[in-house]
């Protein structure tokens, strides 16, 4: 893979994810923690992360999976193609044109990124959500993803690592989209059933329909900290409890906190944490 | 109760005989009045439940005289033994459950209860249920695979419940585990969806070998008033989310989402209760019959493999 994606993909992503309104120029962006100026080089070297509070920003898949996979280096799988669209779904705007404008900003054809490589040494295929496109919300094409990287994984002896970033399920595609939660759980079992371990990494944020399906059977969770990880959306149940929330509610800690994640480890320290874990449960014949 | 908005013509025609009967209680004239009105209000409802819309099918599916849970339990099953608790953390009312008899067979029922009056609506938290109600639909899941007996759901619910000790004690994870429950049980499980399917709250007890819904049944991803609210900034739209959404019976038939459409009688379910639950009845008989005798590992298979060809279909 040519290196340009980081002067291509990079500088383009962090424009868009931190609000640039109110900073001047591209280098210059604020953290929505703790709205200290991040320089743009600095928030490369940190991998998103803030350099004053630690706060962890968004971050695209393919920096993601280079910081995870050893040598930055993985091959994509490319997901199964699926027809767009099947209910002609149209709320103030056609589904079809929300697609066309996601793939034309993002470069991808749905949310989902399959991805394999090696970390610590051990064969892992991932499947990365991309929330850049539609909220990373799970349709059929990302249900079929999902699945085709646990059949991968079940191909290769590989363990199946999760990394979901999604609001949930993709509402566009109605109860086809409700039944891609059995289907990803189906998929989670084919990686059980061969012996092989699935992990989960959630990263913000991860809530709805894939909360309540894979992200949450994994044989590990790890969480990146601060991340939102829930069920339901905070406003859906501040209306119904017409109550305030409590502080942290539904974060990465709060989870671990309640007995949900099994840790919560910082973005820097994630590839090192994967690469132990997995050779704890990975025998070594099946290091790749 | 007041009628539902389409319904009004047919209130009308129902609230002047009532006036006929009152006025003139022995005349034999006014029963042929009668009656020629009442086949006016049968035409009628027939006329509109034939062309309800998907929003008119979403008030049919919550309306508060439509049979629930228990009515299905007593007119359908005997014996009927309630089962409480998750053994972890509480019961759960929102999600009852036992074992009972199903034509002498014993068995395991559950379902989503919404309650009646506000008193019970407020026991069983609207059908709304929490982490512990999913945890015992497990329970009783595994109780009917340990001693071979088929397991029958009933879905009625708006959704999960979006509350902070649901959400502290996981509730995604309660659903999540409940469908991998669900998915692996060595038992035929059956289900219908006798008013509103909502979302996960829904799945999560509906990953069965054969999934019916009543005709006038919904089920959906989001409440079309979420949809709306999202999607169109304003609950108001709910009626275009509805339709958009594709929720009704025969939407999810023709998605091959469910295996098939229980007749209701004519103007809804909670105008005849009772033909409703023997009409289920009898659907969840023949389809418990034709599942019986079973290989626990092959009717696995077979559902799993149900549930891969839908919505996308197997790789």
């Amino acid at each position: 893979m040519a290196m340009n994606w980081l002067t291509d993909f990079i500088r383009p992503r962090i424009r868009s994810f931190v609000a640039p309104k109110d900073v001047p120029g591209d280098l210059w962006s604020k953290c929505p923690a703790c709205e200290g100026m991040l320089f743009a080089p600095d928030l490369k070297t940190s991998h998103n992360v803030c350099t004053h509070c630690g706060h962890h920003l968004r971050m695209p898949v393919k920096d993601r999976l280079a910081l995870l996979f050893d040598g930055r280096c993985y091959k994509t799988i490319a997901p199964p193609s699926v027809p767009d669209d099947p209910l002609r779904f149209r709320d103030r705007r056609r589904y079809t044109e929300r697609l066309r404008e996601a793939r034309a900003a993002t470069g991808l054809r749905d949310a989902i990124t399959i991805a394999h490589g090696t970390i610590g040494g051990r064969g892992v295929v991932a499947a990365a959500f991309h929330f850049s496109f539609m909220g990373g919300s799970m349709g059929v094409a990302v249900g079929q993803g999902f699945l085709k990287a646990a059949r991968e994984a079940v191909a290769r002896r590989a363990a199946l690592l999760a990394i979901p970033c999604s609001g949930g399920a993709r509402m566009q595609e109605g109860a086809l989209s409700l039944m891609q939660m059995p289907r990803t759980v189906l998929a989670v079992e084919e990686v059980r059933a061969a012996g092989l371990p699935y992990i989960v990494l959630l990263t913000d944020p991860t809530t709805g329909g894939v909360t309540a399906s894979f992200a949450m059977l994994g044989d590990i969770h790890i969480a990146e900290p601060g991340a939102m990880i829930g069920f339901a959306g905070q406003r859906v149940i501040a209306e119904t409890i017409r109550e305030t929330l409590p502080p942290g509610f539904q974060t990465a800690e709060y989870l671990r906190e309640n007995g949900m994640v099994d840790m919560v480890v910082p973005r820097k320290e994630m590839a090192a944490m994967l690469g132990r874990v997995l050779g704890l449960v990975m025998p070594d014949a099946e290091a790749a | 109760m007041p009628p539902l908005p389409f319904e009004k013509p047919v209130a009308e025609l129902e609230a002047k005989i009532a006036e006929l009967r009152q006025v003139a209680s022995a005349d034999i004239a006014i029963a042929d009045e009668v009656e020629r009105m009442q086949a006016k209000i049968d035409r009628l409802l027939a006329g509109i439940y034939a062309a309800l819309t998907p929003a008119q099918k979403v008030a049919v599916a919550r309306h508060e005289a439509r049979p629930h849970f228990s009515d299905y339990v007593a007119g359908l099953f005997t014996e009927f033994t309630p089962l409480a608790g998750d053994r972890l953390f509480g019961e759960d009312a929102a999600l009852l459950g036992g074992l009972a008899r199903l034509n002498g067979r014993p068995c395991a029922v559950m379902g989503h209860e919404r309650g009646r009056d506000t008193q019970s609506r407020i026991t069983h938290n609207f059908g709304m249920a929490r982490p512990e109600g999913y945890r015992k639909a497990q329970r009783l899941v595994a109780l009917a695979a340990r001693f071979g007996l088929p397991v029958v759901t009933f879905v009625d619910t708006a959704g999960a419940y979006p509350g902070v000790g649901a959400e502290e004690r996981g509730q995604a994870e309660a659903i999540a585990r409940s469908m991998q429950v669900f998915l692996a049980a060595p038992v035929p499980i059956v289900t219908v969806v006798i008013g509103e399917g909502g979302s996960g709250g829904a799945i999560a007890i509906a990953c069965a070998d054969r999934v019916y819904m009543l005709e006038h049944a919904v089920y959906s991803v989001i409440s079309p008033e979420g949809c709306a609210s999202i999607l169109w900034r304003a609950a108001a739209q709910a009626e275009e989310a509805a339709a958009a959404l594709r929720l009704t019976a025969q939407d999810l038939k023709r998605f091959s989402l469910i295996d098939g459409i229980v007749p209701e009688p004519v103007g809804g379910a909670h105008r005849h209760p009772e033909q409703a639950i023997q009409a289920t009845g009898r659907q969840i008989s023949r389809a418990l019959n034709a599942l019986t005798p079973w290989d626990g590992p092959a009717l696995v298979q077979r559902r799993k493999a149900n549930f891969l060809a839908r919505a996308g279909g197997d790789l």
